[in-house]
């Protein structure tokens, strides 16, 4: 049971071949089990689970429930959790507990999905190995000696491991996409403002989106049918309407043109990471895409790019951890600037501090020309990229990673080459739009993504894609073998 | 330095005005004043991890009411920005407010100087944000306690060019925009609670030098008197500094009405640099020309046009006029007399002037809680008109109604107050006073004319006080003549 989809979960509540009880005990037992090794949940909710997962069988009996009701889901730690702590991977909201659920929590608890607990993450979410963590990094299921990517690591870990049939992230740069790819599950960044980001702590605004962690794009599908949508608390989440996601999954894609931008297949690639790609590329064919080359001319500005804006705007949105109303406070602060220092010094990991401290400098007098606006400006230019390329196909295609999850501490000390591995994932974030990673592969047993891009609020077009890519291949299937 | 230089002084004023909507201007929360601290800040307010802000539709309505009103371009797109600093009562560590795209820009006002001339006054910018927490550093022995209930209550800093030149007319240009906001109803103007604020950038020059003073930025100013103080203690303190060869230097000073002095809070090389950059948790603000042609539309008639029609229209002095005008709730008292006593405009403005603000001052009230509405002063003015009773009586039923004893007439009547204008009855008691004042009667008609006058007015002291006050003084004063001239 615990190898179900979300969608085989509905159809074995509906057929009442298991409770929810049942189901979200077997679940629990299999985080209490497996969480020692592999660091994937800050905190586990088994009661509170248990409870709700009660109180949903009731429903289902009832006959008042939804598709998903009394399936469990484990939540990233960055979303805000009513009575349930929120640390966002700090230490700075180690006691942090919201009075308040964030708007993706409320849509799913309104669905009936059922919260086994909050996921280890990167310190608020900056990071791609997890290792940022303040409780430690997450391990890859499927080598343990791996990073599982991040930041959002402990969704995608927990999912690969089935300890829950599927999670929620957040991408900012890529942090659904690339531990998607390192951990061989589905995940999908939809288009800015398509899901609204109130509660989802802020690290950088105008590129956080949260989406679904799956095991199939069948299941991403349910879950965007659940939390996408206009909400009246994000100015920045659109009044268009939204699809249903279910919908268009079994659409045929023949005829589908798919862009294969030159950038994304030059030298910065690993060739094993090619050859799977090329193979994924080869079953689309075979069911009918084209595929085409197409240039990004400035994807290698990207990089460069985002890292002046995301940490602009992480320096302003994490101001407000000051150690005056929540979050953690220094012991007997001497004076006010002693109190913001060192409940500040101590509250924060280096990761973060690096990218305040960037951040501050990329906005503070005479640099902000330089670094904000051009950063800004080169958005723009890699936004009109994608659209030139839009005009002539309907999605783009390519690896989402350069390579294989890499080994734990691999790259904790060189934060270039870490910001490097984001190559493919950041330009998506820069321009707003909305792609998919899709397991496609394995080298040496470790899992390979292929990202699929599309152009705004495509998202049900880059789920048929995928949907008909996994009907076709089973990648997304694998289970490693000490999970079995 | 020169000791008999002649010195030019040179003001800029940003005026904070809280814009009178319900709610917050990124939160739902309340924004009604004195509640007990920290009671109306929201999640948003607190800036809790994971809020995101929400413009009020309202602010920005009021904010381009504001521009028009002033001549102002309201451009077709605003931005919000985050003005970053850290201070406890800051709940996120940045105030969101607007920088390079304000809402208003290039605006003006005319004010009349001292020797009554027109001067026009630009402003430069009016643009929206939110307010700040208050800091009580006085309460709570060595700790400051933060009370959030004021953070995200909706702004307007309206900023003016420096084209002030005495304090003066820092005065008149401040009342004028103080009564502007409040005939635009986009702000109470209470300046004790703080909803109508002003920081004065004073500097002084040579009047033959071109280049600015350096200047100081004095904060803290919530009464007209006070800054008028500040500002002319400013000026005299650069004057002084400048003459004895030091120099002014750039910085913020705090005035201390109890001292009657400004004194340094942070020189500008202790200035933050706010690293302002465009609030990615707000779109840009879109104002489409329907928009501003509806808000228009909602523009009452404003003091400076009230006052005209006030002097060629109704026949008021100028000095009536603007006292009339100066706050709308004065004028809207007094259009609804005006309206009650068919166009009696000088009767109702003696009255409106004179014993109602009499009252109201004495008893520190306004005119929204005054016990005398402008229905029961109008009443009672057309009951002076019909002669029901006279002036001076009516001043009786003033104070009665002011202690709230009911309406004019019930009042007359309870009282009986009623004018005598019964002839026989006004005849009666003439001759009632002349059989008891036979002496006088006689040294009356034995002197010479410009002595009479003052036995007449004897006489008519005499009746009114017997008819209590109630005859008709302009029959008595006829109806006596005619009989001691028989």
């Amino acid at each position: 049971m615990y190898k179900s989809t979300l969608a085989q979960l509905s159809i074995a509540l509906e057929s009442k071949k298991i409770s929810s009880e049942e189901l979200t005990r077997l679940y629990i037992e299999r985080c209490n089990k497996h969480n020692n090794s592999l660091n994937c949940f800050i905190t586990i909710t088994e009661e509170e689970a248990l409870k709700k997962a009660r109180q949903a069988d009731k429903k289902r009996a009832s006959g008042d429930y939804n598709l998903l009701t009394g399936i469990p889901i484990a939540q990233k730690d960055i979303f805000c959790t009513n009575g349930t702590r929120t640390t966002c991977g700090s230490k700075m909201l180690d006691n942090f507990v919201a009075p308040y659920d964030a708007t993706l929590i409320k849509k799913m608890n309104d669905a009936g999905l059922i919260m086994l607990g909050k996921t280890n993450m990167d310190e608020f979410a900056m990071g791609s190995s997890n290792e940022t963590s303040f409780y430690g990094p997450v391990k890859n299921p499927w080598d343990d000696c791996r990073v599982p990517g991040g930041s959002s690591g402990g969704s995608a870990s927990a999912v690969a491991a089935r300890l829950s049939p599927a999670a929620t992230g957040t991408d900012t740069g890529g942090s659904i996409r690339q531990p998607s790819s390192f951990c061989g599950i589905t995940g999908l960044k939809p288009t800015y403002g398509r899901v609204s980001r109130y509660g989802m702590v802020a690290f950088a605004s105008s590129l956080d989106q949260g989406g679904p962690m799956t095991q199939t794009a069948e299941d991403a599908a349910l879950i965007m049918n659940i939390i996408a949508g206009f909400d009246e608390h994000d100015s920045t989440s659109t009044e268009k309407p939204t699809d249903n996601y279910t919908e268009k999954l079994n659409n045929s894609i023949k005829g589908l043109k798919i862009g294969l931008p030159k950038q994304y297949f030059d030298e910065s690639l690993d060739n094993n990471v090619a050859e799977v790609i090329e193979n994924g590329l080869k079953e689309l064919e075979k069911l009918g895409a084209k595929c085409v080359d197409v240039e990004l001319p400035h994807t290698e500005l990207s990089i460069p790019a985002y890292y002046v804006v995301a940490p602009a705007e992480c320096s302003s949105n994490l101001s407000r951890y000051d150690g005056v109303r929540f979050g953690h406070r220094c012991k007997e602060p001497k004076d006010l600037s002693d109190l913001y220092c060192r409940s500040r010094q101590e509250g924060f990991g280096k990761e973060v501090k690096r990218r305040i401290m960037t951040g501050t400098y990329v906005l503070s007098a005479g640099y902000y020309d330089a670094y904000y606006i051009k950063a800004q400006k080169i958005r723009q230019i890699i936004s009109n990229d994608f659209q030139n390329v839009f005009k002539n196909v309907d999605i783009i295609a390519g690896p989402t990673t350069t390579g294989v999850a890499f080994k734990l501490n691999e790259k904790l000390n060189d934060p270039i080459s870490m910001y490097l591995s984001d190559l493919y994932t950041v330009s998506v974030n820069l321009a707003g739009l909305p792609a998919i990673s899709v397991p496609s592969g394995f080298i040496n047993k470790l899992p390979v993504g292929m990202q699929l891009i599309g152009n705004y609020f495509q998202e049900s077009l880059l789920m048929n894609v995928a949907h008909q890519y996994q009907k076709v291949t089973d990648w997304h299937q694998k289970i490693p073998q000490a999970y079995e | 330095m020169n000791k008999s230089m002649e010195w030019e002084t040179v003001i800029g004023l940003e005026i904070h005005a809280q814009l009178a909507t319900k709610s917050k201007i990124f939160s739902g929360a309340s924004t009604i004043y004195g509640a007990k601290p920290n009671t109306q800040a929201c999640a948003v307010d607190l800036g809790l991890p994971g809020v995101l802000p929400v413009i009020n539709e309202q602010a920005i309505l009021m904010a381009i009411k504001f521009g028009l009103a002033i001549g102002a371009e309201i451009p077709e797109r605003s931005v919000f920005a985050r003005k970053n600093y850290f201070y406890p009562d800051l709940p996120k560590g940045y105030q969101i407010s607007q920088f390079e795209l304000p809402i208003v820009s290039n605006g003006f006002i005319e004010i009349l100087t001292e020797n009554k001339k027109n001067k026009l006054i630009k402003i430069t910018r009016a643009h929206l944000e939110e307010d700040a927490g208050k800091s009580n550093h006085d309460q709570f022995n060595g700790y400051t306690g933060i009370d959030l209930n004021r953070a995200g209550n909706p702004l307007l800093e309206i900023v003016s060019e420096p084209d002030m030149n005495n304090a003066k007319e820092a005065i008149s240009y401040l009342k004028k925009i103080h009564s502007l906001v409040r005939y635009l109803e986009i702000c109470d103007g209470n300046m004790q609670e703080g909803s109508f604020r002003c920081d004065a950038n004073v500097s002084v020059k040579p009047t033959q030098q071109k280049e600015l003073g350096t200047r100081t930025e004095i904060k803290n100013l919530n009464s007209f008197k006070f800054i008028e103080a500040a500002i002319n203690h400013e000026v005299e303190r650069q004057i002084n500094l400048i003459e004895s060869g030091e120099i002014v230097i750039q910085e913020t000073r705090l005035y201390d009405a109890n001292k009657n002095e400004t004194r340094s809070m942070r020189s500008k090389e202790e200035a933050n640099d706010y690293r302002y950059f465009p609030d990615p948790d707000l779109l840009p603000v879109l104002i489409t020309e329907e928009t501003k042609k509806t808000v228009r539309e909602l523009i009452p008639e404003l003091p400076d046009a009230k006052r005209m029609r006030y002097q060629n229209e109704l026949g008021l002095s100028e000095y009536d006029s603007d006292n009339l005008t100066a706050n709308p709730d004065i004028a809207n008292y007094f259009e609804t007399t005006i309206k009650i006593t068919n166009g009696n405009a000088k009767m109702c403005a003696n009255w409106i002037m004179g014993d109602l603000s009499a009252s109201l001052n004495k008893e520190n009230m306004n005119l929204k809680n005054s016990p005398v509405t402008a229905k029961m002063l109008g009443d009672m003015i057309n009951l002076i008109k019909d002669k029901t009773i006279s002036g001076k009586i009516a001043k009786i039923v003033f104070e009665a109604m002011w202690n709230k004893e009911g309406e004019a007439i019930s009042i007359i009547e309870s009282k009986d107050l009623k004018q005598v204008t019964d002839l026989s009855e006004i005849e009666n008691l003439i001759d009632g006073i002349i059989a008891e004042n036979t002496l006088q009667v006689e040294q009356y008609k034995n002197c010479p004319a410009d002595k009479k006058r003052k036995f007449i007015s004897f006489f008519i002291g005499q009746i009114m006080k017997k008819s209590k006050g109630k005859a008709n003084p302009i029959q008595v004063n006829e109806l006596l003549k005619e009989k001691l001239n028989s």
